[in-house]
């Protein structure tokens, strides 16, 4: 186990490598860079020349990497060329922990409600529970997250005004966006469940179980639950990812400070250190969850030996 | 009082075809201490039937039966509670499949200690000890340190030996064992067999043994019964089956069971044809199609069950006192 996850932080840490190499050249070689005047404020050449003389942009582009690099090996982002005195360091620690904030009771939000809504479904199979907890799902899978914020907003907020719209300042506050965030992967969650309990209800070893009278209650929380999880478990490492760093969407729409909108804008501005710094960071992100996952997974499923 | 009566069982499955007759009126009993074999070939509605007593079959099979008695209660009048009694303490399960039978998320003690703790209302270190104790009736090597194990750390016979040790854990009263040896290599089958045969002496237990070896009931059953297209077409003691066999599937059963002679296996005769869909089963006699006695009537009526002894009945127009006498032809 050890080894294996000494292994896997070595091969993430190529992995980021290669993203941070691929990600910079790329965005040096897209025409256009931060300070590029737009037609109608023109900059003299001459304060031009300064300005990118100050962030380091006036060196060959394989010097600018290099000293990209070892300021990342220090953990240095960079600061930011649109928001000046910004360090790309202080852009993610003030936006990551509120994305993360709301990511996070979004995901337990979808697992406490997703999980339930899908055993409920396998095990009234055909029953109404069944039909509405599968309408449910569909919608929520085939309604895009913006459609539905925009719908929510306008109905909890605009027509009944029992919900706050902006900002991120009272529980209320959080409600609407995590409901928004949420939805989906509930949707997800509830027929992944569904099917995976239904194909394990039929296992001999639930027969065995009932025929040692255990209640049909244990049967379905311990024997079964535990077996037909491992499918949820998989999704949730690509699952914390995407929520913990920050839907874009939302964050716009419900004017939340994460980390989402910051890094969208940052791609528009070519602000080539955030865009970095947030693409490693994600990056890291990422594999550091898969990881879990991985981890997770061996602890659940002894058969599994994640050393191989 | 039986132990065991069933009168008339019927089980259907309600399938997008139609209805699987699976079990077509079946009747017997099994007595307190005996052992009873059940045999027959593949879908012949052998585990059916006693998962029909278990009440253990999916949601579309409908169990409908004059009379399903244990210990004089009747099973189908059971409530959830009743049948969780029934369940692991009265009756203890061995199934087909030691392989997919355990749940491979939780270690071999947890689930042998399951019915255990449910059943007897024992404390955890209270339930280990018992654990431990069947595990070594079962003669699985070091106990101990094999409750903590998963099942893929187990080889199939040994699973097989979890499997007995987790039926006979509580005492039952029965105890099913469906085939409990045709998933396993042929050492490990005596193996498990010969415990079996040491646990039915020990013990007070019924077993019914369900099995397509005739050797096996042979040497572990005081009675047979012979199944073929969910009905049971003979029934008698071991005895009474063996040397006096009077259903043309019986002797069938007979000819394709091999015979150990003077060291040397003879050549198996398996019988020809295949069982009758069970989606619309024949009109007389299930087995006409594939009996080479069979006559007129055969096709029209169902034979009716005559009885011999006391023990033995069989179900064959044969037997009639009108039909003709044949050469039986179940060879020496
Ligand atoms: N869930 C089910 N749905 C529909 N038909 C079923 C179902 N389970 C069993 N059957 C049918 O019931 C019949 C009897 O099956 P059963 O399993 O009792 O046979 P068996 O005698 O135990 O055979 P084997 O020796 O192969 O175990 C078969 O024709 C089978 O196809
Ligand atoms: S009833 Fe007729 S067909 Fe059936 S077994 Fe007897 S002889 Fe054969
Ligand atoms: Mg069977």
């Amino acid at each position: 186990m050890g080894r294996y996850i000494i292994k896997r932080i070595i091969a993430g840490l190529i992995t980021m490598f290669v993203l941070t190499t691929v990600t910079f050249f790329l965005m040096h070689a897209i025409p256009g860079g931060p300070f590029s005047p737009a037609e109608e404020r023109k900059v003299p050449k001459a304060v031009m020349e300064k300005v990118q003389e100050k962030y380091g942009l006036n060196d060959p582009v394989h010097i600018q990497y290099v000293n990209y690099l070892k300021n990342l090996a220090q953990g240095d982002f960079g600061i930011s060329f649109k928001q000046t005195s910004v360090t790309v360091n202080e852009l993610i620690e003030q936006g990551f922990p509120v994305s993360a904030k709301v990511g996070l009771i979004a995901i337990i939000v979808a697992l406490l409600v997703g999980i339930p809504l899908g055993i409920t479904s396998a095990i009234k199979r055909g029953k109404w529970a069944d039909w509405l907890s599968m309408i449910i799902a569909t919608v929520g899978i085939s309604i895009p997250n913006f459609v539905l914020s925009v719908l929510l907003l306008f109905l909890f907020a605009v027509v009944l005004k029992i919900l706050p719209t902006f900002g991120l300042t009272s529980w209320q506050h959080y409600i609407l966006p995590v409901t928004c965030l949420a939805f989906s992967p509930i949707a997800y969650i509830a027929r992944l469940m569904r099917s995976s309990m239904l194909e394990v209800m039929r296992y001999d070893y639930i027969r065995t179980a009932r025929a040692k009278g255990v209640h049909e209650l244990q049967v379905i929380c311990k024997h079964a639950l535990k077996n037909a999880i491992i499918p949820i478990v998989t999704y949730l490492g690509p699952l914390v990812a995407i929520l913990l760093t920050g839907s874009f969407v939302i964050e716009r729409i419900f004017s939340i400070p994460g980390i989402g909108r910051d890094f969208v804008s940052s791609i528009s501005d070519r602000d080539y250190s955030v865009i970095l710094g947030m693409t490693v960071f994600f990056g890291a992100f990422i594999v550091i969850c898969n990881i879990i996952v991985d981890i997770l997974y061996a602890v659940i499923d002894r058969r599994i030996k994640i050393d191989e | 009082m039986k132990l065991l009566q069933i009168n008339n069982l019927k089980t259907t499955f309600h399938i997008e075809a139609g209805q699987v007759q699976a079990v077509r009126g079946i009747s017997f009993h099994v007595d307190r201490g005996e052992s009873v074999g059940i045999v027959g070939e593949s879908g012949s509605g052998k585990s059916v039937s006693m998962l029909s007593i278990m009440r253990l079959l999916p949601e579309n099979a409908k169990i409908d039966a004059d009379r399903l008695t244990f210990d004089g209660t009747e099973i189908m009048d059971m409530d959830q509670k009743q049948m969780r009694r029934l369940h692991g303490n009265d009756i203890g399960m061995i199934f087909q499949d030691p392989m997919t039978s355990l749940n491979p998320l939780f270690t071999i003690g947890d689930q042998i200690m399951e019915p255990i703790r449910i059943h007897q209302k024992l404390s955890k270190s209270e339930a280990k000890k018992r654990a431990i104790e069947v595990l070594k009736m079962v003669e699985i090597p070091s106990p101990e340190s094999r409750l903590n194990q998963y099942p893929h750390e187990f080889s199939g016979g040994m699973r097989q030996r979890v499997m007995i040790a987790i039926a006979i854990s509580c005492n039952p009263k029965l105890l099913i064992a469906d085939e409990p040896t045709t998933a396993l290599d042929v050492t490990i089958q005596a193996q498990i067999l010969d415990l079996m045969s040491d646990l039915k002496k020990k013990g007070n237990t019924s077993i019914v043994l369900i099995t397509h070896d005739l050797g096996v009931v042979a040497s572990m059953c005081s009675r047979i019964i012979v199944m073929y297209g969910g009905e049971i077409v003979e029934e008698g003691t071991t005895r009474e089956v063996f040397y006096n066999p009077q259903h043309p599937y019986t002797w069938g059963l007979m000819r394709s069971m091999p015979k150990v002679t003077e060291g040397e296996k003879k050549k198996l005769i398996p019988i020809p044809g295949s069982p009758p869909d069970l989606l619309s089963p024949p009109k007389g006699c299930a087995f006409a199609a594939r009996c080479e006695h069979a006559m007129k009537i055969c096709t029209q009526m169902s034979p009716v069950p005559i009885s011999l002894s006391e023990s033995h009945r069989a179900a064959c127009w044969l037997m009639h006192p009108k039909a003709a006498k044949v050469e039986r032809g179940v060879g020496s």
